[in-house]
């Protein structure tokens, strides 16, 4: 059948424990969530490409676009699982990744730790050179020094490096030249300079971006090399995009060189999923929670729109506090994400507290239920054992769950003999404490209140343990959307195909060098609407510019709009009345007198996409009959139910049943707890209702 | 309404507080000039009820600065009582004995007018790289050569700025942007702070801030009593020896745990110096609260509830309690011994809650060159810039000491290309200083090496501030002393700790910054831990077989034995 034609599109979330596949053809969308292939992550990709085709009756052919994302880097770095990396850096600045900002994240906490770097103090080796504040050679570099390095790194089994000089953001020739030593030396060696991952001033934040380039490097680039082929052994001839954590797109070139903004790609995936369904039902106030095999997100949406930044955290260790983490400057959806899912870990602490995460039994062997050979109780296994997942329907029934190997392994963290339900009941209650924390600990961070929120739950896990989270949170209606376990892959293909072209040239405003910033900005706009028209021949494209402006002497700038045309002298007027409206804005006032300056360029250009808003028709609700009831534990009151049982499936817009239920769906369980009311709605979304007076626990 | 919904309500607003603080302090580092406050953050941001009284505080905020406001509010309302101030109004004092402690930190507290009255006080307060007179060092022998000084002043009227003010600042400092600047950028902070508050108090139909200012302080007052309840009572004494301008000084304190309070008494302490490293009262209090707070109600957030248990004593005339005139600039290097003292004491009362001692004094580097006559396009330029450094801190009770990490201070260090690209100075080298850790069954943090030329050929002057180089950090427990500090040139001369030195056209500074002392006998640390120091480089195997009685060919577990002392002055 070709009738579908190349307007097929794929879009694939690669998590660290399932891989969700999504297939869109202009009538309808079809799903499935495998289970994540470590060894080579592309397998459980191309089986689950491979099960849509044939569910579609579709040919490779008929598939104009593939959008691809993946926790691989996230969970490398989450988990300390990148290869073995070096850093090669400035004599007398071995341990930036050590120093950071020499401060604590926590003022009163004495038990506090700092991050510990991902290249360790043996593997980081110094080189003379200085390259000083304005780009001068103050020490030239020395050759020999770096070619001992690169023995020293061929010894010690080092597969990638970090390169990362003082002040090579204006100087990048030192970066360069010990890079072309190196690679001379070590032919196959995985190389990242920090001129190109982060060229922006301020050396903790930039050899740190650096460094987790470089150990997620040959990872991300022997992986989309064996994707890139197979797709095109299997006869695949459409474009295939990498979804970045700003939640654009780019090539899978691009991607290679700088795999660390593929870092958040399937949570940026999961907050324009979330992003969608907030504008289609015009939610002002949005929580979207992502609770996937390995880690869960929680991002905030205002207005229909995710919020953005330049710089990012990951892995925060210590209670998910600022400063915890290893800081990333990347543009990034702004999100906390933790170490909590379906196959995190619990065990006991030395003082004999259940702890769950960050440790993730992830897809291979997976939660004990699995039987595949996990040894250790994870959140699956107590979901399961509190009768939350029905041992045959998980994942459409693609395997059967072994209730007894769950039972021994959480039966193990209680006491000899005792009711495995009631680590069970712990494991969860703790998983959604942490979860619920750091949601507020983030709304804090944002300035912004939790409870007023709407939430919306996706990923397989998020909708086991939305109800109770929102109870914590006193969040009073979660909202389980459509192909909810597989929300991020159905968000990169709402994803527009945009490039962003960024480039230093400091300029001060009423000084202009007008033809010079005229040429680079052109040259730049080329350059985006080149790879945009690429990936969407014939697609209108917008296109924006902004300027990073600040007085002369301040440390931070504050983005303005450029108009997208050749400039002229009269538009300094123009910048400057920008700046100053925009300075108002946002701090109340403006210093008069004073220089602006402008230290870069940004062009960024989208490719247009007319999504189909279908607007739901009101619905007539009903009272949906209830043939079948199940015993599950509920965490909030202790104690055994009776749970309606009802397949998604069997569910109809209107249909209205009374808490507790379970919804069984192919890639997920949604839990109704006895607090809240379930509602169909027009969309065909689950939306849960908290009941009045079934008010939930205080946060 | 239940009292349940209220007391959500008033979580809800606390919460909301801490937000609108911290917001504050973002704006002020986003929109200042200067690095000490846009890039190390020494700065703190606070809202205040109508009584001066410390409600919330932003988590970046430094204890020298926050304790410090928390007690100088209620003197800006002496002079100017709210009833009097009108919207757009800010007020403005660097008086050492009403606020901060030197005249460095500049403190602006301005009213949030709602519905026509003033509902709360937002403050903040910033250390300025130059205030004038000698510069920030000890050499100066009274305040009156320490630089300009600010009476509580009227920094705006109905959003106009004291122009004549501002003209004077301008003509007494040495970097006048960045000090204007700044002054300008608190102004922003506590206006978006305000706007902030504003909406919360219409949100929430408030008029001001004072019930939910009770609720805080009330709950917080209540929950630190609880804290102090659990403790054991009676009195610990604990005394200290530092090294002092150009002779030692002892620190001396009595801390008595009460019934819902704890006191401590500087009773004893040495008397004040000719040189400008005497502390304010004020400031004496803020390390003294803070090292309490560390200890017994670290999870509690801070305000003047929060306080109110800890009370602090010190001898007027005493170098924690100095009046006017005296010569305050350099008051860290003491103050922020303070938390040390207290943990003496404290360690006494509550074995195993207590970090051993810490460099704890932040290593400021002030940096100065003058400008030439006739020279100033080549080699004669002057400049002023100032770098943070920070040594190890204890070993903590199952944890090593953090290295190169501020304690007790909250500062950050400046990117060094940042401080580079502001100053015509090189920092050739900041990296960690093996084998300064204090041995212990935990070891102490590391200090660091810091080595600095000028790019200029022309000599420039370090304004010394160093502490803890004659008197290492003391071990606790059966734990080693932390290396001490050592401050030279790099062509080998010895400097002095304390005081304004030249170093010589070509010629680098180089400081080594002293370690956190080790807790408990080294020998029972275990060989694991030995051998992957010595393995990332963090400690020396002569170091290693002196200290912890480390073979090279063992696997087994390390003989006991007591610290090898690695400093040579305490």
């Amino acid at each position: 059948m070709t009738k579908g034609g190349a307007l097929a599109r794929i879009g694939a979330d690669i998590g660290g424990t399932f891989t969700d596949v999504v297939l869109e053809t202009p009538d309808r969308r079809h799903t499935t969530k495998v289970l994540t292939t470590h060894d080579a992550p592309e397998r459980a990709l191309l089986d689950g490409i491979a099960i849509l085709l044939a569910q579609a009756n579709l040919r490779p052919e008929d598939v104009g676009l593939i959008v691809h994302g993946t926790t691989l880097a996230t969970n490398a770095l989450i988990e300390r699982r990148g290869v073995r990396t070096g850093l090669l850096t400035t004599e007398g600045f071995r341990d930036v990744l050590d120093l950071g900002s020499e401060s604590r994240f926590d003022q009163y906490d004495i038990t506090m730790d700092k991050p510990s770097p991902l290249v360790s103090r043996g593997l980081r080796r110094t080189v003379p050179e200085r390259i000083a504040a304005d780009g001068g050679v103050l020490l030239p570099l020395d050759p020999s020094a770096v070619r001992s390095a690169a023995d020293f790194f061929a010894a010690e089994g080092v597969e990638s490096v970090a390169i990362a000089f003082l002040h090579s953001y204006v100087n990048p020739g030192h970066e360069r030249m010990a890079a072309d030593i190196l690679r001379e030396k070590m032919p196959d060696l995985s190389i990242s300079l920090s001129c190109e991952v982060s060229p922006e001033m301020r050396e903790y934040e930039r050899f740190s971006t650096t460094a987790a380039n470089a150990y997620v490097q040959p990872i991300v680039a022997r992986y989309l090399a064996r994707l890139d082929d197979a797709l095109h052994d299997l006869g695949f001839r459409c474009p295939l995009y990498l979804m970045l954590s700003s939640g654009g797109l780019t090539t899978v070139d691009t991607a290679v060189r700088f795999p660390v903004r593929l870092v958040e790609s399937g949570p940026a995936g999961g907050a324009i999923f979330a992003a969608a369904i907030a504008a289609e039902r015009q939610i002002d106030k949005m929580l979207a929670f992502d609770m996937g095999g390995t880690t869960a997100k929680i991002c905030f949406i205002d207005h229909g729109k995710p919020q953005t930044s330049h710089s990012f955290e990951v892995a925060r260790m210590h209670r998910f506090r600022k400063g915890s983490g290893l800081p990333l400057r990347i543009p990034v959806v702004e999100m906390v994400e933790i170490g909590a899912g379906g196959g995190s870990i619990a065990r006991r602490d030395a003082l004999g507290r259940i702890v769950v995460g960050p440790r993730s039994a992830g897809s291979e062997p997976g939660p004990a239920c699995y039987g595949r050979g996990g040894g250790n109780p994870t959140v699956t296994d107590a979901d399961l054992l509190l009768g939350r997942i029905d041992p045959t329907a998980f994942a459409g029934g693609l395997m059967t769950l072994d209730r007894s190997r769950a039972e021994t392994v959480v039966g193990g963290l209680g006491n000899a003999g005792a009711d495995s339900r009631i680590p069970a009941l712990g494991i969860s209650e703790i998983v959604d404490e942490t979860m619920a924390s750091a949601a507020r600990v983030h709304a804090v961070e944002q300035g912004t209140a939790v409870d007023q929120r709407t939430m919306v739950a996706f990923g397989g896990a998020a909708p086991l343990h939305a109800a109770r989270v929102a109870e914590k949170l006193g969040i009073s209606q979660v909202i389980i959307p459509r192909s909810a376990g597989v929300g991020s892959a159905v968000g990169f293909l709402l994803a527009p195909i945009a490039y962003e072209v960024a480039r230093s040239f400091h300029q001060c405003v009423g000084q202009i060098e007008i033809d010079a910033l005229n040429g680079l900005l052109a040259a730049m706009s080329e350059e985006a609407h080149d790879l945009v028209s690429r990936g969407a021949p014939g697609v209108p494209r917008s296109e924006t510019r902004i300027a990073y402006a600040r007085y002369r002497g301040q440390g931070y700038e504050i983005p303005i709009a450029v108009p997208a045309r050749p400039l002229d002298r009269a538009d300094e007027v123009v910048l400057r009345d920008r700046f100053e409206a925009t300075y108002r804005a946002q701090y109340g006032s403006v210093i008069a007198g004073l220089d602006i300056e402008i230290l870069t360029w940004r062009v960024s250009v989208s490719a247009r996409r007319t999504t189909a808003r279908s607007s739901a028709a009101p619905v007539e609700p009903r009272a949906f009959e209830v043939t079948l009831r199940h015993s599950v534990l509920d965490p909030a009151s202790g104690r055994t139910m009776a749970f309606a049982v009802v397949r998604r499936d069997d569910l109809h817009p209107g249909d209205h049943l009374a808490g507790p239920a379970l919804v069984v769906e192919d890639e997920t369980t949604t839990v109704v707890s006895p607090a809240f009311d379930l509602d169909v709605d027009g969309h065909g979304c689950l939306v849960l209702s908290l009941r009045a007076g079934g008010k939930g626990e205080e946060p | 309404m239940t009292s349940a919904l209220s007391d959500v309500r008033m979580q809800v607003m606390w919460a909301r507080l801490v937000s609108i603080v911290e917001e504050q302090a973002q704006t002020l580092m986003r929109t200042a000039f200067s690095t000490t406050v846009r890039d190390a953050g020494d700065l703190s941001a606070a809202v205040f009820d109508v009584r001066g009284r410390l409600v919330a505080e932003a988590v970046t905020g430094t204890p020298g600065h926050l304790n410090s406001m928390a007690e100088g509010v209620r003197h800006f309302l002496a002079k100017f009582p709210a009833d009097g101030m009108e919207d757009g109004d800010h007020y403005i004092t660097n008086d050492p004995w009403l606020t901060a402690g030197h005249l460095h930190d500049i403190t602006v507290v301005s009213p949030v007018f709602h519905r026509g009255r003033v509902a709360a006080l937002l403050g903040c307060c910033c250390h300025q790289l130059d205030i004038g007179g000698l510069g920030q060092g000890p050499d100066g022998r009274s305040i009156y050569e320490e630089g300009l000084q600010i009476p509580i002043l009227k920094l705006a009227s109905r959003g106009k700025i004291n122009d004549v003010l501002m003209e004077l600042v301008r003509q007494n400092v040495r970097t006048p942007l960045q000090v204007e600047g700044d002054v300008l950028s608190y102004i922003a902070s506590n206006d978006s702070g305000a706007r902030r508050l504003r909406a919360m108090l219409d949100e929430f139909h408030l008029e001001t801030l004072s019930d939910i200012a009770d609720y805080v302080i009330t709950r917080s007052q209540a929950a630190t009593e609880a804290e102090i309840a659990k403790l054991p009572r009676g009195t610990w004494h604990n005394e200290m020896v530092v090294d002092g301008y150009d002779r030692p000084i002892t620190l001396r304190a009595a801390l008595t745990i009460g019934e819902g309070d704890i006191l401590v008494d500087y009773q004893g302490t040495d008397a004040a110096v000719r040189h400008g490293i005497n502390v304010v009262l004020n400031y004496c209090k803020a390390y003294t609260f803070f090292g309490l707070k560390c200890i017994v109600s670290p999870e509690i957030p801070n305000n003047a509830g929060a306080l109110a248990p800890f009370k602090v004593r010190a001898p007027v005339g005493s170098i924690l309690n100095v009046e006017r005139p005296w010569p305050v600039a350099a008051r860290h290097v003491i103050g922020q011994m303070l938390p040390d003292v207290v943990f003496g004491c404290l360690s006494q009362a509550l074995p195993g809650r207590v970090p051993a001692e810490g460099s704890s004094c932040l290593w400021s580097v002030q940096l100065r060159a003058k400008a030439v006559p006739g020279m100033e396009d080549r080699n004669g330029r002057a400049f002023e810039t100032v770098f943070f450094n920070s040594g190890g801190s204890g070993a903590r009770q199952s944890q090593d000491g953090l290295s190169a990490t501020a304690f007790p201070s909250g500062v950050r260090a400046m990117p060094v290309e940042v401080t580079e690209a502001g100053a015509p100075i090189v920092i050739w080298r900041k990296e960690l200083r093996p084998d300064s850790g204090g041995a212990g069954r935990t070891r102490g943090g590391l200090g660091q090496i810091v080595e600095v030329g000028s790019r200029l050929q022309q000599p420039f002057e370090v304004l010394a501030m160093f502490e803890r180089v004659r008197f290492a950090a003391r071990g606790r427990d059966g734990g080693g002393g932390g290396a001490p500090g050592v401050v030279r040139l790099a062509s080998g001369t010895p400097l002095r700790a304390k005081g304004l030195q030249e170093i010589p056209a070509g010629d680098r500074l180089v400081l080594e910054l002293p370690g956190g002392a080790g807790l408990g006998a080294p020998g029972e640390r275990e060989r694991a831990a030995v051998d992957e120091d010595i393995r990332q480089g963090l400690l020396s195997p002569q170091t290693a077989e002196r200290d912890y009685g480390w073979k090279a060919d063992e696997g087994g577990p390390l003989r006991t034995g007591t610290a090898g002392d690695m400093s040579n002055g305490s």
